[in-house]
């Protein structure tokens, strides 16, 4: 099983096609949408957990890539200042898929970017503010 | 015939020192020592327990004399970064007080209000070398004319800067859960409802106080690590409270000791004196503290030798209980088990989070280590005591 947070960029010329349901019927993926929008120039965002063999969502991803979709990873744009963070762990209370936990019995604060849902939780809840969006805010907004 | 009691004076430690023959080990190498030889052997063996803590520690604070200016100035209200020192001392000293907001800080109006600068963040930008906006007004007088100066500082402008913690290292904290309905922000963390963490915050066994839980060997004078320099221990604490709940190895089971500590703002390193922004609650500062503990015997020896699995705290509703001001125990749980990641409350596993870094805590144990072993650390012996529990006075 392999899932990714990714945003999808849709150009105005195929935001009206059914895109995300071939993901399912072509590739047999499972998706979560975490935000849709349709802007006012009709291009469209779509920011979802997609979920499935690595294989298929590999031709998933070029299926949609080859619709002119922009696709992006967004575990990439949450960053860590790693001289910011002392490793306490108020982070782990609040991340909801683990991307931030701690590797026993060291006590070091892990993040692993790929499990990055980019949901925001940790940015206020780390005392040292070590947790950085570093993408367009406006796209969970 | 009977075995002599082993004891060891804090002169004959720094002989050793001077003398590159120091044994010293961090507190959690001790645990094993303690275990595999027992106390006996393990005072023998071991000169010195380095410890350490890094965590929010709200009654931080630092002194500063920002200099005569002029025309000179008696400065009534003073603002660093636009954080409010307090100014009520002589004509140009402050204190900054960690938990201090911003002057424009919206607060918590918007709930839970993100706190993003404050007093703790002033102290860390000084140390980092950083320039500080000081603005200062008066109401004037005769020998300090001017009304209102506005310069920038930095610390090495600054004649005198030292930062002196009304309380730090407590030797216990509560574990915070919550029993509400809602989500809650306070300075135990981010608590979910229904008991959805549990948060807690010491360094457990490496923790400075867990290893000498009757003060044995610390008070004013005791040198230590602080925010990356050399410190001292001033006295005890505010709310140093010896005579708290102890469990049956001594060691108390809900808040007790604390210290007060004082050290060169100029000497230390912003790694370890770090601005704290807690979501919905407010500003801090995040103190490394570190003090050795001098095998001075046995007993000593036994307390340093003490494990997560030994020590434990109360578990305390901060959802309806706390606020309340009736903080009731829900039950007991160990370091041990806090640390596994999950305890088990209410027939449920509930995971915990540590808001007190461990792996700076081992850091500044061995830091201290190390100064230690190279001669660059002397011991210094108390010249008062922190007041002990009356427990053990009458023991």
């Amino acid at each position: 099983m392999y899932s990714k947070m990714l945003s999808l960029r849709f150009p105005k010329t195929i935001v009206n096609e059914p895109v995300t349901v071939n993901l399912v019927k072509k590739f047999d993926l499972s998706f979560n949408i975490l935000k849709a929008t349709i802007y006012p120039r009709k291009e469209g965002l779509m920011v979802l957990e997609l979920s499935g063999h690595r294989k298929n969502f590999q031709r998933g991803i070029r299926y949609l890539k080859g619709l002119g979709v922009k696709v992006e990873s967004i575990g990439q744009d949450i960053r860590r200042d790693e001289d910011k963070c002392f490793q306490c762990g108020a982070c782990t209370a609040v991340c909801p898929t683990g991307a931030l936990y701690i590797e026993r019995p060291e006590m070091a604060v892990i993040f692993d970017r790929e499990k990055c849902s980019a949901c925001e939780l940790c940015v206020s809840a780390c005392l040292a503010r070590a947790m950085e969006v570093r993408f367009n805010k406006s796209l969970l907004y | 015939m009977a075995q002599k009691k082993f004891t060891r004076t804090i002169n004959e430690i720094n002989r050793k020192i001077k003398d590159g023959k120091v044994v010293v080990v961090t507190a959690d190498e001790m645990v094993d020592i303690v275990k595999k030889k027992g106390p006996k052997k393990a005072a023998r063996e071991v000169d010195v327990v380095t410890t350490g803590t890094f965590a929010p520690m709200c009654s931080s604070g630092a002194f500063l004399n920002f200099g005569h200016t002029k025309p000179a100035i008696k400065a009534s209200r003073v603002w660093l970064n636009s954080v409010p020192a307090y100014a009520g001392v002589a004509a140009v000293d402050v204190y900054i007080g960690a938990t201090e907001p911003a002057e424009d800080d919206p607060l918590n109006r918007v709930h839970p209000g993100q706190f993003k600068y404050g007093g703790g963040h002033v102290i860390h930008d000084l140390i980092a070398g950083k320039r500080i906006n000081l603005v200062a007004t008066s109401y004037g007088t005769d020998c300090y004319p001017n009304r209102e100066i506005k310069k920038k500082v930095t610390l090495a402008d600054l004649p005198y800067a030292v930062l002196l913690n009304p309380r730090n290292a407590y030797q216990n904290y509560n574990c915070a859960i919550n029993l509400s309905k809602k989500t809650i922000y306070t300075y135990m963390g981010v608590l979910k409802p229904n008991a959805g963490n549990a948060n807690y915050s010491t360094s457990g066994q490496l923790s400075p106080l867990f290893n000498d839980p009757y003060y044995l060997t610390m008070g004013l004078g005791t040198r230590i690590f602080l925010g990356g320099a050399k410190g001292y221990i001033i006295g005890p604490g505010t709310q140093h409270n010896p005579n708290a709940k102890r469990g049956k190895n001594g060691i108390p089971i809900e808040p007790a000791g604390t210290l007060m500590v004082k050290g060169d703002l100029k000497e230390m390193d912003p790694r370890w004196v770090a601005g704290v922004s807690m979501l919905g609650y407010g500003c801090s500062l995040a103190v490394g503290v570190g003090v050795p503990i001098p095998i001075l015997n046995e007993e000593i020896a036994l307390y340093t030798g003490i494990s997560d699995d030994e020590i434990f705290t109360r578990i305390i509703d901060y959802g309806k209980d706390y606020p309340k001001g009736k903080a009731s125990s829900l039950g007991l749980v160990s370091y041990a088990e806090l640390k596994s990641g999950t305890i088990r409350f209410d027939g449920h596993d509930v995971s915990t989070v540590p808001l007190s870094s461990y792996v700076r805590a081992l850091e500044i144990a061995r830091i201290l280590k190390r100064w230690i072993e190279k001669g660059k650390f002397l011991l210094a012996e108390a010249q008062e005591m922190l007041p002990t529990a009356s427990s053990y006075i009458t023991k």
